[in-house]
């Protein structure tokens, strides 16, 4: 049915140029045939009447000018979805790598997806707990919220997803149907190897899907298979109804993919060598979480992204923080501690937190509870620097009292036992617990009637005994 | 006026087309691009090479498919029925769009009116068959929601002309004739309710008045420490997570504009859903009205496109000077004028046009001044007064004011709210830093608040602003060598200015006292801080530790008064002045 040319104009990295096509679209989807044997896929990225220069998902490896057959599709990147995915292995555009045969199925959907109308949305309520004290109590995850955790190399991101996972999905929400959707960009073997064992450790690998684009795949493939993952992940939730997490890593793999390809096409680069439109781009994959009003299901995401340097203000993290709802930012200091999970608190948000926690979600003291752990961990910070200068013995007695609560708070509160899942209550009555330890002058970020609900009474110091299992006194979950 | 001018697509560049050969396109003129006919605007015109940038989504689009002129630049239709309502960056309606086919997502080429067409509304014409009119003059008015009185006007391009028919008070639809009136040059012309307006245009005004009166949003920090005049136009700059948007929440829910534009520019989807449902709930404190009814929704989210994203800001712009002709106070939230920037940026790249300061175009600066003028205290062409506050938030990258968007607004806005990152750390809000931010309206705005506060406000106001910078070098010395060792009368200093921070400049937007606060009750809370300093002063000087006035717990019941005091009983207020009177006893007592 279709015109197959015969011979490229131009190849460059991963992009090729074709001249002469009759009737191409933009966005559409080519097929190579390499030395008659090789088949690739690539993309229409921009079109000049009959010219038009294509993204080659597979690599530009072997083709030459002469060898390459190229056929135009005559649609947009489409995949097939169906159910039937949960609990299958992918590369990175959907071809199945597991060895059990193709998907079938004659649902097909267009991978770019289309915004989804503001109007039509639910907003997000729902909490998640992760059974992590420094989540759940201080950035609470929501169920359609799109929450990045901000890593570094070498720090413990992969384990902590792998350990929210395994909570979120054995919680208390048994009624519904719940998997998981996981798409890996240009992470090493042994990452994408330790999430399957994981999976299948804690008995959820058949709801999980899984896409992998391994570090050494081809570049351009990193740049679709967010949005595989995330168009199947929409079918799983708005069509089968189902609660879907999706974990997507590295984003950072991804950016450097889009530079790569930007600048071989010989775009105008921005910031540090991005494209112009990183964050358009980056705003089409993260704003592909959340709830339909009136439909059952929901697409809620924990994208990973290491910062390169642990540098914050890099355009990755910087603009990914403008369009997520919130970020769980890791501490290499902490982690040097021997603090797990090493989450660092100041700089991690939930936006979403304040509408899905408090009377008829978690408790009433929450969200107040929060806010004044938050602000007395920040005294912390003043307290350790001015130690640092005039040493710990000259300080005065309540900012000695802030040191104490300071390092009680991040061995208590943030660290956790591997494997320890925390109940919504323990957590909050261990943030009351650790109040104790200043005088109530001290908490001005709470009600009097809930101090006097909640509070213990100032104690000097916390003993290991009071932490005995099982101490949970007003258990409403 | 429609001209059958044509092109093909000769190339496709992401949101960016080109057309071959010389076209009779204008600039800036809005045309539809292919067989879908999605939106798109002509952005430059050269002998051999037209360039377009389309508002929709572009993949599809084949190079030979045609464009097609409409004869006008990109236009807002203004008529009643913009209030309550939420539009895409092109005015069209999202309702609309997901009715006409497109559910839960926001498809292609739909093809939607801006407004109802079909809804009936109750007008009541205000002009009679032999009046003069011009541009500007009312001739119908309808209640468009129970607060806003609609006022339908002539268009401004009509200079002079006579009223030749006028339609009885009934039911028309937007569309429908009401009014003929006879141009000076013989030719008659209909008008109907509705209007067009270019979007980047400004409507002309009679005369801009100079700003006298502030915009009250009932947020402390901003009404008392750095308020912005109505007219006036202000910018929140602030890293993510710093809370510009919850603070542009707390503006268009309090403010006592007539009207509130609020544009989600490149913002997240979960944001104006929230507005939504929350404005639909919420009732306005001034008319008990709810808020919906004062409010249209502007939301172009970060994963809509980037031309129509562009776009936004100045179709909201266009739609708040109507209501402005009008004789309302408006005031215009724009969340973010960052991705504003970015989505030129974005298409300047794509363009291959010269970057200047990292990778913004070299007309950033021109472009952002020329938004913030639109602001203004104006007289209209009919003769009321109406004005439009512009508040702007602004995401630096990396949460860096130096970067050329902050920058550049810093030049063209008089007040500058800077939210700063440690104070949202410890969950201070509004985390606007008091050190670094400015409002130039106080000397305009001192009159005003001499006649409807008080004449100290203004005294009491740069007394608190003293004690906050005093508080900051002292922290200097307190960082090097702990607070312990300072004398009393210095640690005083520092304990009224944690009593300022904690109990006046944070406010608790979820508490139902706090998250809105009347000028009377702010006045009266600094007069009590700063009467409490003063006895406190005078303690000191008589040699009471700073300890012991610090054990009678009369600065934690300061700093409670945000709560304690309903806003509808300030009498109470009245009584702590007594209160500390017998704390200053109690001191005494005990020393003696």
């Amino acid at each position: 049915m279709s015109i197959e040319y015969l011979g490229l104009s131009n190849i460059n990295g991963p992009l090729v140029a074709l001249e002469g096509v009759q009737d191409a679209f933009f966005d559409e989807i080519v097929e190579f045939v390499v030395d008659h044997d090789t088949h690739k896929l690539g993309r229409i990225v921009e079109l000049n009447e009959d010219k038009a220069i294509i993204q080659v998902f597979e690599g530009t490896e072997n083709m030459s000018l002469e060898n390459t057959h190229t056929k135009l599709t005559g649609r947009p990147m489409e995949i097939a979805v169906s159910e039937d995915m949960l609990g299958r292995t992918f590369d990175g555009i959907a071809n199945p790598i597991d060895g059990l045969g193709p998907i079938v199925s004659t649902d097909f959907r267009d991978v770019n997806g289309l915004p989804l109308n503001p109007v039509k949305r639910e907003y997000p309520r729902n909490y998640i707990r992760t059974g992590f004290s420094a989540i759940d109590g201080l950035t609470t995850l929501i169920r359609g919220q799109k929450l990045p955790i901000f890593s570094g190399d070498g720090l413990p991101h992969d384990q902590l997803a792998a350990q929210i996972v395994k909570q979120a999905s054995l919680g208390d929400n048994s009624d519904e149907e719940f998997a998981i959707v996981f798409g890996a960009m240009g992470v090493k073997h042994d990452v994408a190897d330790y999430f399957r064992k994981t999976f299948e450790e804690s008995g959820v690998s058949d709801h999980v899907a899984m896409f992998l684009n391994l570090a050494n795949d081809p570049v351009v493939e990193r740049l679709i298979t967010p949005r595989v993952a995330l168009t199947v992940a929409e079918y799983l939730a708005f069509e089968c109804h189902k609660h879907i997490l999706v974990i997507l890593t590295d984003m950072t793999s991804f950016c450097e993919a889009l530079r790569e390809v930007s600048s071989s096409k010989g775009e105008i680069p921005s910031r540090k060598g991005y494209p112009g439109y990183l964050y358009s781009e980056l705003a089409t994959i993260y704003e592909r979480a959340g709830i339909i009003d009136g439909v059952k299901g929901s697409v809620t995401q924990l994208p990973i992204l290491t910062m390169p340097n642990d540098d914050i203000t890099h355009p990755i993290p910087d603009l990914t923080g403008y369009i997520t709802e919130g970020q769980i930012v890791l501490d290499r200091n902490l982690n040097g501690q021997s603090i797990y999970p090493p989450i660092s608190v100041l700089p991690s948000l939930s936006r979403l937190m304040k509408d899905g926690i408090g009377e008829g979600f978690t408790r009433e003291d929450h969200q107040s509870l929060a806010n004044q752990l938050f602000a007395s961990y920040a005294k912390v910070g003043d307290a350790r620097s001015l130690a640092s200068v005039i040493g710990e013995d000259e300080l005065s007695d309540i900012d000695k009292k802030y040191l104490v609560f300071g390092q009680e708070f991040e061995h208590r509160y943030v660290g956790q036992g591997e494997g320890e899942n925390r109940s919504i209550s323990e957590t909050l009555n261990l943030g009351w617990k650790l109040l104790s330890l200043l005088p109530v002058s001290e908490l001005d970020r709470l009600d009097p009637k809930l101090i006097e609900k909640y509070y213990p009474g100032e104690v000097t110091e916390l003993k290991d005994e009071d932490f005995a299992k099982g101490d949970t006194t007003e258990d409403e979950e | 006026m429609r001209t059958e001018n044509k092109g093909n697509i000769y190339g496709i560049n992401g949101p960016v087309i080109y057309l071959k050969g010389r076209t009779e396109f204008k600039m800036s003129e809005m045309v539809h691009v292919g067989e879908e006919k999605l939106v798109g605007e002509v952005i430059s015109l050269d002998k051999d090479m037209t360039t377009i940038q389309v508002y929709e989504e572009t993949s599809g689009l084949r190079p030979g498919e045609a464009v097609e002129a409409t004869g006008e630049a990109v236009s807002v239709t203004l008529a009643p029925g913009i209030l309550n309502n939420i539009f895409d960056g092109i005015e069209r309606p999202l309702e609309q769009i997901s009715e006409a086919g497109g559910g839960a997502f926001v498809t292609r080429g739909i093809s939607v009116d801006s407004l109802d067409v079909e809804k009936k509304w109750q007008a009541h014409m205000t002009v009679a068959v032999g009046d003069d009119v011009h541009g500007g003059t009312v001739i119908c008015e309808v209640q468009e929601t129970t607060a806003i009185l609609h006022k339908c006007m002539v268009p401004p391009d009509v200079k002079h002309a006579t009223v030749t028919y006028v339609a009885n008070d009934g039911e028309y639809t937007i569309n429908d004739v009401i009014v003929k009136i006879e141009l000076s040059d013989g030719t008659t012309r209909e008008l109907t309710m509705t209007q067009r307006w270019p979007i980047r245009v400004p409507r002309p005004v009679h005369e801009r008045h100079a700003t006298s009166v502030p915009l009250i949003t009932g947020q402390r920090v901003i009404d008392t420490m750095f308020p912005i005049a109505k007219g006036g136009a202000a910018t929140i700059p602030g890293g993510f997570g710093t809370g510009k948007t919850m603070t542009q929440h707390q503006i268009a829910k309090w403010a006592d504009a007539d009207i509130i534009i609020y544009i989600g520019c490149g913002e997240r989807g979960n944001e104006m859903t929230q507005v939504l449902e929350e404005f639909g709930e919420l009732v306005d404190p001034k008319s008990g009205n709810p808020l919906m009814d004062r409010t249209t929704l502007i939301a172009n989210t970060s994963n809509m496109p980037v031309a129509a994203r562009e776009a936004s800001i100045y179709t909201g712009i266009t739609l708040a000077e109507y209501y402005r002709d009008m004789g309302y106070d408006v005031a215009i939230m724009a969340d973010s004028t960052s991705r504003w920037a970015e989505a030129l940026r974005e298409l300047s790249g794509r363009l291959e046009e010269m970057p200047a300061e990292e990778g913004f175009p070299a007309y950033l600066a021109s472009r952002l001044s020329a938004f913030y003028e639109r602001a203004g205290h104006v007289e209209s062409l009919n003769g009321s007064t109406g004005s439009v506050s512009i508040i702007g938030a602004v995401s630096p990258q990396g949460g860096d004011f130096s970067e050329p968007v902050t920058q550049n607004t810093k030049r063209f806005v008089r007040c500058f709210w800077a939210l700063d990152k440690s104070l949202a750390y410890a969950r201070h809000f509004p985390a606007i830093q008091w050190l670094s931010s400015y409002s130039e309206y106080i000397p305009d705005l001192a009159s005003w608040y001499t006649d409807h506060v008080s004449p100290k406000f203004v005294d009491y106001r740069n007394r608190i602003m003293t004690l906050l910078n005093q508080e900051n070098s002292l922290m200097e010395i307190v960082k090097l060598i702990g607070s312990d060792v300072l004398p009393d009368d210095q640690k005083l200093t520092l304990e009224i200015a944690r009593v300022i921070r904690l109990g006046f400049l944070q406010q608790n937007a979820f508490h139902p006292e706090d998250t809105m606060v009347p000028l009377e009750k702010q006045f009266k809370m600094m007069d009590v801080i700063l009467y409490l300093y003063k006895k406190c002063r005078d303690l000191v000087a008589m040699g009471h530790p700073m300890s012991v006035l610090k054990s009678e717990g009369m600065f934690e019941k300061v700093i409670n008064i945000k709560y304690d005091v309903p806003n509808s009983n300030l009498q109470i207020l009245d009584t702590y002045k007594k209160d500390i009177d017998d704390f200053y006893n109690r001191v005494i007592a005990k020393n003696s």
